[in-house]
């Protein structure tokens, strides 16, 4: 849809530049005044202006030496950290049968597991924190890593990913006598690296951002992760924005690093969920 | 065989976390289940109660509420974002990014930061409708506007990921059909109604679907209520996926709270069939 070719051309670009120019900035100034108002003294955090008047370091500096933040943020690393590096393992792995093995059932079990893409948490939350705590994962790292690993968005990602590399190189393995798992590690994995650091970049911001399943599944304060932890900073320190708004920024400003670096990827691996 | 070594990890996964809750989910509503993990089969029971709760019966009106606001809500803007940016206008990657960003922050942080800026009185919202002389309001107090509120944050929150989604649908029209149409004599909106919406079609069955579940029982329904509202005032931002949580988790009623789970199951799978049979398929296939 390129801009109508009249005498009005200029007048309407510009018009269209400045409108979403504007909004786009007004989209992001909620995360700007957040990032503002952690440097804020608590006297000018409901100041409307968006450049503090009198920065402070005060409020980063409460958050990390009066509070465990430090052991959160290690905690929502090595969580996060882990289910990305597993998940890619396991899902690149299955992805590969799915697309290059023939084996029976094959097609049903890929439509079955494609069938629970649609099933989200709070639907299962009850039965699986019943199960998670049957099998003795409530309150360590195991609950709160081992049933993050498993989607089958990962899996149909990385079939589809499978699915587009020529046969030949396959064939031409074979007849060198490489067995399946020579082929996936020495072959595919290094093929499907561009695919591979998409999905890591993924799966980390969603498990750095999870709340829910680790809310419900530690009761244990030395197990929070940063999302849990800045939301019950909420209900002991209701009137210190300030501080909560700097914990905040700590716990966005990785995110968004991670986006501005790994745009093109992300943008991609969202591409890809929709058609193709 | 080898193969099925290859897929095991992930079908076990699956089949222990998603696929067994996903059938005690169903199932599970049929039992009460006691703080000590005793069950007790109570046929229907918790259905029965359920049925006759006024708070679970406001919470699917919520729910119904936020659903018919939300879908439409996203499409419109999901949509006007992704003909917007996918323009000739310099520097349209950084304005495309800026839309976006919201998309990558956590939903507590979004919660939180919202709560704080839709504070009464002298909250950053409220300071600028006075600035332009509006009368300033009690967003997350008043019964009336703080479903609004949600829903106006939830919108912000997730417009970048379908603005991707319509581009990436957009960007698959051959750009010959706007050319012959130009050549006809085909104005913008003729363009859009008979080339654009048409040939969106399959990115607008995904669209909706996906808002659609996500708007019934997505995380946002859940972590944003949490960090903003808990459910208030007056029970009117009690979505039912926090309604469930509360019962199971804050007064232990399992087998009640699978109950009510397994009643959004049936609405979502009902949603989906529906949604299927309208659009025929809605032209959206696999692999």
């Amino acid at each position: 849809m390129s801009a109508p070719i009249s005498s009005g051309f200029h007048f309407g670009r510009w018009m269209l530049f400045l409108s979403t120019a504007l909004l786009a900035i007004l989209t992001a100034s909620p995360l700007v005044w957040m990032i503002s108002a952690a440097f804020k003294q608590p006297a000018e955090i409901f100041n409307s202006s968006l450049i503090p008047q009198h920065p402070t370091l005060e409020n980063f500096r409460y958050v990390f030496t009066q509070l465990p933040f430090v052991r959160y943020v290690l905690n929502t690393f090595f969580i996060a950290g882990t289910i990305t590096v597993v998940a890619l393992l396991f899902h690149s792995m299955a992805g590969f049968a799915f697309a290059r093995l023939k084996f029976p059932g094959r097609d049903l079990i890929f439509l079955s597991i494609f069938s629970t893409f649609l099933v989200s948490l709070p639907v299962i939350i009850v039965p699986l924190f019943i199960l998670v705590q049957r099998l003795g994962m409530v309150n360590n790292y195991a609950g709160l890593i081992i049933p993050a690993i498993f989607n089958a968005f990962g899996i149909f990602l990385l079939r589809q990913f499978y699915l587009g590399i020529p046969g030949e190189l396959q064939e031409a393995a074979i007849i060198d006598g490489a067995s399946y798992w020579g082929i996936y590690w020495n072959i595919m994995l290094p093929l499907s690296r561009p695919i591979l650091s998409a999905l890591a970049v993924f799966f980390f911001l969603v498990n750095w951002n999870a709340f829910l399943w680790p809310l419900t599944i530690t009761t244990n304060q030395d197990l929070w992760v940063v999302q849990v932890a800045i939301a019950s900073f909420q209900n002991q320190y209701s009137a210190s924005w300030n501080y909560i708004m700097a914990a905040s920024a700590v716990v966005t400003v990785p995110t968004l690093l991670l986006f501005f670096f790994f745009q093109r990827e992300l943008v991609e691996s969202i591409k890809t969920t929709g058609l193709k | 065989m080898a193969a099925f070594l290859f897929i095991l990890p992930d079908s076990l996964g699956l089949l222990i976390f998603v696929g067994i809750p996903m059938a005690l989910a169903l199932s599970l509503g049929f039992f009460s289940v006691d703080g000590f993990g005793g069950y007790k089969f109570v046929w229907f029971a918790n259905y029965n109660r359920m049925l006759h709760d006024p708070l679970f019966l406001k919470s699917l009106w919520v729910t119904v509420v936020y659903v018919l606001v939300l879908v439409p809500g996203l499409y419109v803007t999901g949509l006007g974002l992704a003909l917007l940016v996918s323009q000739k206008i310099p520097f349209i990657a950084v304005w495309r990014s800026l839309f976006f960003m919201p998309y990558v922050v956590s939903l507590v942080v979004v919660g939180l930061t919202w709560k704080v800026m839709l504070i009464d009185k002298v909250g950053f919202v409220n300071s600028v409708l006075e600035l332009l002389h509006l009368p300033s309001r009690s967003w997350l107090g008043d019964p009336n506007l703080a479903l609004g509120a949600i829903l106006l944050v939830t919108i912000w929150f997730l417009m970048g990921y379908y603005m991707i989604i319509f581009l990436s649908g957009l960007q698959e029209i051959p750009r010959e059909y706007y050319e012959v149409a130009r050549i006809d004599g085909a104005g913008p909106w003729a363009m859009f109604m008979k080339i654009t919406l048409p040939l969106l079609r399959p990115t607008s069955f995904f669209v909706l679907l996906v808002s659609t579940v996500s708007a019934v029982a997505g995380g946002q329904a859940f972590d944003l209520i949490y960090v903003m509202t808990k459910g208030g005032p007056a029970n009117s931002t009690s979505l039912a996926v926090f309604y469930i949580y509360e019962q199971a988790f804050q007064f232990n009623n399992y087998g009640y709270a699978a109950a009510m789970a397994s009643f959004l199951v049936i609405i979502l799978l009902l949603i989906t069939i529906a949604l299927f049979a309208l659009t025929r398929g809605g032209r959206f296939h696999l692999g």
